[in-house]
């Protein structure tokens, strides 16, 4: 009777919407078998306190701005593979040059990396799977040069402090960045011409530029904001850990596409919505914690995060088979 | 007759751009190595870079069947790293049970290969995403194998694989122990390429020429065209993934004989990854899929290794070398796609 009203309601919800209620349940369901173990564990369920929750979306809300502009590349059906180098490159200008200047320097990195990007995949038409990927090895190189392959002796500023790791009324300001960032993506996808020319060269490139969408210009701005959001996401991991460090983007470049792509958007771009964006990175951050609450050893979380991602396609993400 | 026959070769060459480009350039670059190694031309040399060259070969190889479908396989460096651990577990015995080992590792791969074929094929996932995920569980297998690095591999198995023809016959006990007077002028040859080729000539040659090589490459056209043309899609698809998953896995099992341990390393697993993807394409294979070969992508291995030489010889900071292959990569990508520049109507860009 309840699978019934499940499958009835489910069916309403549109293409778009139904991964996001999926995902949404499955983060549940998570939290809940969490629960269970702690409290056979334990004796207590401190899952579902508030301090817990909330750490999670400081957690979360460096993965979530890095995922935020994967999603714009992926919904011009291209890709960003340039982010881990760019994050750590945000992080270690930002700490290099300190003062006032650290931010806007860090986000500048963030502008010339994706510019690049940008100009190569628009103009050159080269696969950015190939291209960022290039760039993401010549970005390692000048870090790796730069730095001699050491962490930077260069320590966060006060500013990047704030930013990643205070708090305001109990809750930590990273999560007050990620809901501006989100509420900008959000407004900018869905009320801009901008956002629907991304949708639209998702969609179709050469119908969307037979209908007068600069499609290189869209391109190149995705590919800059991608690596923006991705250097801003280095600044504040810079500040939560107080430092830069060789490496420390490596962990978010295929979990950001995992997020965006759990959240729904098809990773051949031109559909999905933000907020599944924002579902999918809370799915993963809480999946590895619950995980590492059960102590469960590498082995077994990296199997069941595969599970999960093809779980979790196999219900929604399948494509049409090529009849024509 | 014979002018025919030239223009012929040259209209080849001019059909496959990317791959002349890309044995010159290595042959070219190699040379000049060579020549400025103070144990240039000797069998120490070619056998030590045979054997740094031959596992990211077989996962370029491996790579470039994926990608002629116009997909792509994120898992085989996952592949090769569970093959790996696997084989070190198997190839510590002698005799039967190292046959043994090599063919339970080679089956484990084609198998993993296959899981990602099905999941792609029955799934109806993109491929990208099904092997990034498949690639996590494959990484999970081989930590429950090695958790930390370690296990062994038969000696005497080491060492023939790892040196010159030679070596190899000596330790097998044939060829009257490598001294036949009819093999010295081969002794030297490295057995790893001796391997290469023999896995290029073997494997990927007979399945170019096959009906399911064929209908890979038709998909990668155009799957649609492919399907009203009656061939088989899912087996096509499928063939292609588990002989990616086959060729990951050669690669695994040299992997363990080389370090003569297994070693569940995520980092490096997710590099020969990425490398094998940089391989595949400046070995002119288009990502697209449909135009290219597995032989274009081992050239391309040998230029991405043979920079990597010239670090060594030629005296530069080898704080430098990752910029530097960076900036080759983005140099042959970019030279590749020069000729859009010329393109007059912006449509034929789309495709």
């Amino acid at each position: 009777m309840t699978d019934m009203l499940k499958s009835i309601s489910l069916s309403r919800l549109s293409r778009d919407d139904k991964p996001i209620a999926i995902a949404a349940m499955f983060i549940l369901v998570i939290l809940i078998a969490g629960t269970v173990y702690t409290l056979d564990r334990f004796g207590s369920a401190p899952l579902f306190s508030p301090g817990y929750l909330i750490q999670q979306l400081q957690i979360g809300s460096f993965l979530g701005i890095v995922a935020a502009g994967m999603m714009l590349v992926i919904l011009i059906s291209q890709i960003d593979l340039s982010v881990p180098w760019t994050l750590a490159a945000g992080a270690m200008t930002a700490t290099a040059v300190g003062g006032p200047w650290a931010l806007p320097a860090a986000l500048a990195v963030g502008l010339f990396v994706g510019t690049i990007n940008g100009l190569g995949v628009a103009y050159l038409r080269i696969p950015s799977m190939i291209f960022t990927l290039g760039v993401n090895a010549v970005m390692r190189g000048l870090m790796v040069a730069q730095t001699g392959g050491f962490a930077p002796q260069t320590k966060a500023t006060d500013l990047m402090r704030y930013l990643a790791a205070e708090r305001t009324f109990g809750i930590p300001h990273a999560i007050f960045v990620w809901l501006a960032v989100s509420i900008l993506l959000v407004i900018m996808l869905r009320r801009t011409s901008f956002g629907r020319s991304i949708y639209a060269i998702g969609n179709k490139e050469s119908a969307a530029y037979l209908s007068g969408v600069p499609t290189k210009r869209v391109t190149i701005i995705a590919f800059i904001l991608c690596s923006v959001l991705a250097s801003l996401s280095g600044v504040l991991l810079a500040g939560y850990s107080t430092k830069a460090y060789q490496g420390m983007g490596d962990a978010y470049v295929l979990p950001a596409i995992a997020a965006v792509v759990i959240g729904g958007t098809n990773i051949l771009g031109g559909r999905g919505r933000y907020l599944g964006t924002v579902v999918g990175v809370i799915l993963i951050v809480l999946l590895n914690s619950v995980l590492s609450i059960m102590e469960m050893p590498e082995a077994g979380r990296q199997i069941i995060y595969g599970l999960v991602i093809i779980a979790m396609l196999l219900v929604y993400g399948r494509g049409e088979k090529a009849t024509s | 007759m014979s002018a025919t026959k030239s223009s012929d070769f040259m209209l080849k060459i001019k059909q496959n751009m990317g791959f002349s480009i890309a044995v010159l350039l290595f042959t070219v670059v190699y040379f000049l190595y060579h020549l400025a190694h103070p144990k240039g031309f000797s069998t120490q040399v070619l056998v030590q870079n045979s054997n740094e060259v031959f596992s990211l070969a077989m996962l370029a190889m491996a790579q470039t069947v994926p990608v002629l479908l116009g997909g792509l396989d994120l898992s085989v460096g996952a592949v090769m790293t569970l093959i790996d651990c696997l084989a070190s577990h198997l190839l510590e015995g002698q005799g039967v049970s190292v046959g043994f080992g090599v063919i339970v590792c080679l089956i484990a791969g084609a198998a993993a290969g296959f899981v990602n074929g099905c999941v792609v094929v029955f799934g109806r996932i993109q491929p990208i995403i099904a092997t990034l995920a498949t690639g996590a569980v494959y990484m999970g297998l081989a930590l429950f194998l090695r958790p930390i690095p370690g296990g062994k591999i038969n000696e005497d198995i080491n060492w023939a694989m790892t040196n010159a023809l030679g070596d190899f016959a000596e330790t097998v006990g044939i060829f009257e122990e490598g001294k036949a007077s009819w093999f010295q002028p081969i002794a030297g040859i490295p057995t790893a390429l001796v391997l290469l080729i023999l896995v290029a000539v073997l494997v990927w040659v007979p399945f170019r020429r096959s009906v399911t090589g064929r209908t890979v490459y038709a998909i990668g056209s155009a799957e649609g065209a492919a399907f009203m043309s009656g061939l088989n899609i899912a087996g096509g698809k499928l063939a292609a993934f588990t002989l990616a998953g086959f060729l990951a896995g050669i690669g695994g099992i040299f992997m363990a004989i080389q370090t003569s341990s297994g070693n569940a390393d995520i980092p490096m697993a997710g590099a020969y990854t990425l490398s094998s993807i940089a391989s595949v394409v400046i070995g002119g294979t288009s990502l697209l899929g449909g135009t290219g070969s597995a032989i274009g992508s081992i050239f391309g291995t040998l230029i991405l290794k043979v920079i990597s030489f010239n670090f060594r010889v030629f005296d530069i900071a080898p704080l430098l070398q990752p910029l530097f292959e960076g900036l080759v990569l983005l140099a042959a990508v970019s030279l590749g796609a020069l000729s859009i520049l010329r393109v007059k109507n912006q449509l034929e860009l789309f495709r």
